[in-house]
């Protein structure tokens, strides 16, 4: 017997279903019941509900990308503010090897870059590196706090949304997975795709989001509404995992072409270059559905 | 015979005073709530699960929540001093062991919960309502729980056992039993009980606090369904 | 200990030196402003006022004491604010921080020196008894500007203060059971707060633009455009030139305040 159907807002403590369901994240078992033990979704797959939690903050996952902010600058390493209850550091090894260098004219308090999370300790404090494309420190633009778990809506299916909004605004934008946003573009640009993310953070679990904020891009942009409708994939997007990249996969190939790209080391790579990357990857890897328990969720994966 | 019974304010003996409750109503923090509960006004935040400086009181393998109830020096007909007094600390204490059995904080180890409870108007039951608050401020920011936890309080008023005492009825009552609940497995996380009572007294305020805790649920549910549900 | 992100005070520092705010705002112009009165039923006076997100509620409570040996004939008026730690993630709780006392202070400036509330009818018996008036500031939503929030909100809540009736009868008070009387006021006053980004003075400024500046102006006004308190607060100094302008703003936006009580 189950009590809800897919995409009900529940709360915790709420009784889902009764023992034949498999209790996934955002729940748990009692007495033979599956409950919620969050504010969220339900999300169903064959017999295993999950809550997909409305607002939580970002507990660091190794190989995350996330948009951290410098805090302190210690002897051999930096204090990284990741917008969650726990904190990063960067060593000065990851960043700089072997060589001796005064790590405040690398980075300083303020600076805010772009890490990817190496590892997590049993403490969960996050080990940054700066392996991988377009990872450093941002030059610019403006950052925007959404709640984590609507990171996967902000991109969308296939990167829909995010797409989207990066063409009709000419933004560059960088997501976090710990609910930062990086914008870069011309100044109105950046405070309307501000604007807009905030209202697709509000909105997350209104159905024909895509084409509303496209009519609202457009409509702040050329003063007209577009004709033609964009598909809309409400049905799934709400539970869908964001298909951004493979990290493993990628961290991987990072690995190699770090090898092979030693020598142009200071040069950095332009962070618009990932984001096309990214894109690439995902028209390749698109078939992860939400029910998959692989490495690369934003937000489902608690191992 | 006791349905009978019109108390000072015409309510029946298991009736609760009116109530409002609303989820997410302050900008900074992580989750808040409103509650009014006849004439209280009970503003609560949540902020957390963070980071605190204050180490010893982490723990290695789940999070773990502060809880600070204050009034407002406005609050009451004589003004209050600001800051807390022996009354407050206890009943910050106690509505933190109220709210914890419920909390499910595993995957947020050496991270703190603060929970702030503002009585800004006070006319009997705060803590109470300050629980019932709480936990919606909870809910509201995102913190993964077992249950709602409510509170509501059943008491002893010329010679009756009534329901959800008011300031009045408690200064001139017999006995006050606040409790506080699980909902859905009727587990009792708080009580008190001040003044005189028999056993089945006692047994009969259990009994109706319980029925008003579980009436009070239903407005938590409400306050944060109409919050979140679609337009 | 909150630190601003290096490009967050560049964008907000290059928006303001285009006559832009992150808001959409002009550098004069406030957020929405509302404000309810008698809120609190259990206080003689109260007011709710939101500038944007920020939010303050305040209410006055009346005690009999003693007046000051210097003015044995007028009431006494007390200024109390709580940044209360749910207000924002970096307020602490515990006693009064400095800059809790200093926004008091501000606040309670402008009452004092615009000498609205006529003191003298607050006194009940000279010498011996008067109406001590206690404002005790609520701070529950920290959006930034609580300054003219503050202010705005002790203004409302003193017009809407009723006190009862004392009399003295065989040399002690008695007050009446029913009998109230309206605070005297005789006039209403407004502070409006900037802070200076770039070279430019931006007024109500939200969180971040308070975080990024690198000083502030508090000016308060009469409705009759008498300025009668200012504060400058801020670690970097500001030029002659740039307070006669602000001040110059701050008289006019008054009106446009005062609209609102």
């Amino acid at each position: 017997m189950i009590y809800v159907e897919n995409k009900d807002l529940v709360i915790p403590g709420q009784v889902l279903a009764d023992d034949e369901y498999y209790s996934g994240r955002g729940t748990f078992k009692e007495n033979g019941k599956v409950c919620s033990s969050l504010l969220g979704r339900v999300s169903l797959r064959n017999k295993k509900i999950r809550v997909i939690p409305l607002k939580s903050k970002y507990v660091p996952k190794k190989g995350d990308v996330v948009i951290g902010k410098i805090n302190d600058v210690r002897f051999s390493m930096w204090d990284v503010d990741i917008n969650s209850p726990y904190s990063g550091i960067l060593p000065a090894f990851e960043v700089f090897g072997r060589e001796k260098k005064e790590l405040n004219k690398v980075y300083d308090v303020g600076d805010v870059l772009f890490l990817r999370v190496v590892d997590v300790d049993e403490i969960k404090k996050a080990k940054l590196g700066l392996k991988g494309r377009g990872m450093g420190k941002f030059k610019g633009g403006i950052i925007v706090d959404i709640a984590p778990t609507k990171v996967p809506r902000l991109i969308g299916k296939k990167g829909s949304m995010i797409n989207m909004i990066k063409d009709k605004t000419n933004c560059k934008i960088v997501v976090g997975q710990n609910g930062l946003v990086w914008v870069k573009g011309d100044e109105d640009m950046e405070q309307l795709t501000k604007s807009v993310i905030h209202l697709i953070e509000a909105e997350a679990h209104t159905s024909g989001l895509t084409n509303k904020i496209k009519n609202k891009l457009y409509l702040a942009i050329d003063g007209e509404i577009p004709p033609e409708e964009v598909p809309e994939e409400e049905e799934e997007f709400v539970l869908e995992k964001p298909k951004l990249q493979n990290f493993k996969e990628e961290l991987e190939q990072e690995e190699r072409e770090a090898e092979e790209n030693k020598k142009e080391k200071e040069e950095k790579p332009n962070i618009a270059e990932v984001i096309e990357e990214f894109k690439r990857k995902n028209k390749k890897d698109n078939t992860l559905s939400y029910g998959d328990n692989s490495n690369n969720s934003f937000i489902l994966n608690n191992k | 015979m006791m349905s009978e019974m019109i108390r000072d304010d015409g309510r029946k003996f298991n009736e609760l005073r009116p109530i409002k409750i609303e989820a997410g109503v302050l900008e900074r923090a992580d989750g808040s709530a409103y509650l009014e509960v006849g004439g209280n006004k009970i503003l609560v935040a949540v902020y957390g699960p963070r980071e605190s400086y204050i180490r010893r009181l982490l723990e290695p393998n789940t999070g773990v929540i502060r809880c600070r109830y204050n009034m407002a020096p406005f609050s009451v007909d004589d003004r209050k001093r600001p800051g807390p007094d022996r009354r407050s600390s206890e009943i910050s204490k106690i509505t933190a062991d109220a709210l914890r059995p419920a909390l499910m904080l595993e995957n947020y180890p050496r991270s703190m919960i603060d929970i702030y409870i503002e009585v800004i108007e006070a006319e009997g039951g705060t803590r109470c309502a300050g629980i019932t608050a709480a936990s919606v401020a909870l809910v509201d920011a995102g913190i993964p729980m077992k249950d709602i936890v409510v509170g509501c309080a059943a008491g002893k008023v010329n010679d009756e056992i009534v329901l959800d005492l008011s300031e009045k009825e408690d200064k001139e009552g017999q006995a006050d039993v606040p409790i506080a609940i699980m909902p859905r497995t009727g587990e009792i996380t708080l009580l008190q009980s001040d003044g005189n009572l028999t056993e089945e007294e006692f047994a009969k305020a259990i009994d109706l606090a319980m029925e008003g805790c579980l009436e009070v649920s239903k407005l938590q549910k409400e306050a944060l369904m109409k919050k979140y549900s679609i337009e | 200990m909150d630190i601003v992100p290096e490009i967050t005070r560049q964008s907000i520092t290059n928006l303001v030196m285009n006559d832009k705010r992150e808001d959409g705002r002009e550098l004069n112009e406030y957020r929405d402003i509302s404000i309810e009165t008698n809120v609190i039923s259990k206080a003689e006076g109260s007011a709710r006022v939101k500038i944007g997100g920020t939010q303050v509620i305040v209410g006055i409570k009346p005690q009999l004491g003693s007046p000051f040996p210097d003015t044995p004939e007028l009431g006494v008026l007390m200024t109390n604010c709580e940044m209360l730690p749910m207000a924002d993630p970096n307020f602490e709780p515990g006693p009064p921080s400095d800059d809790s006392i200093e926004l008091a202070r501000v606040v309670d400036r402008g009452i004092r020196e615009s000498e609205l509330v006529e003191l003298d009818k607050l006194c009940v018996e000279e010498g011996k008894h008067v109406w001590m008036l206690f404002i005790d500031l609520h701070i529950i939503d920290n959006c930034g500007n609580l300054f003219d929030a503050c202010e705005l909100a002790v203004m409302a809540a003193l017009k809407s203060t009723k006190l009862p009736v004392a009399t003295i009868v065989d040399d002690e008070v008695v007050l009446s059971e029913d009998e109230t009387f309206d605070l005297p006021i005789n006039n209403e006053l407004a502070l409006c707060t900037f802070v200076k980004i770039g070279d430019k003075m931006v007024l109500d400024p939200t969180l971040d633009e308070e975080r990024v500046a690198s000083a502030r102006l508090n000016v308060g006004v009469t409705k009759d455009g008498r300025i009668c308190s200012m504060q400058k607060g801020g670690s970097q100094p500001l030029n002659k030139e740039e307070l006669l302008s602000a001040v110059n703003v701050a008289v006019s936006k008054t009106k446009e305040l005062i609209e609102h009580l």
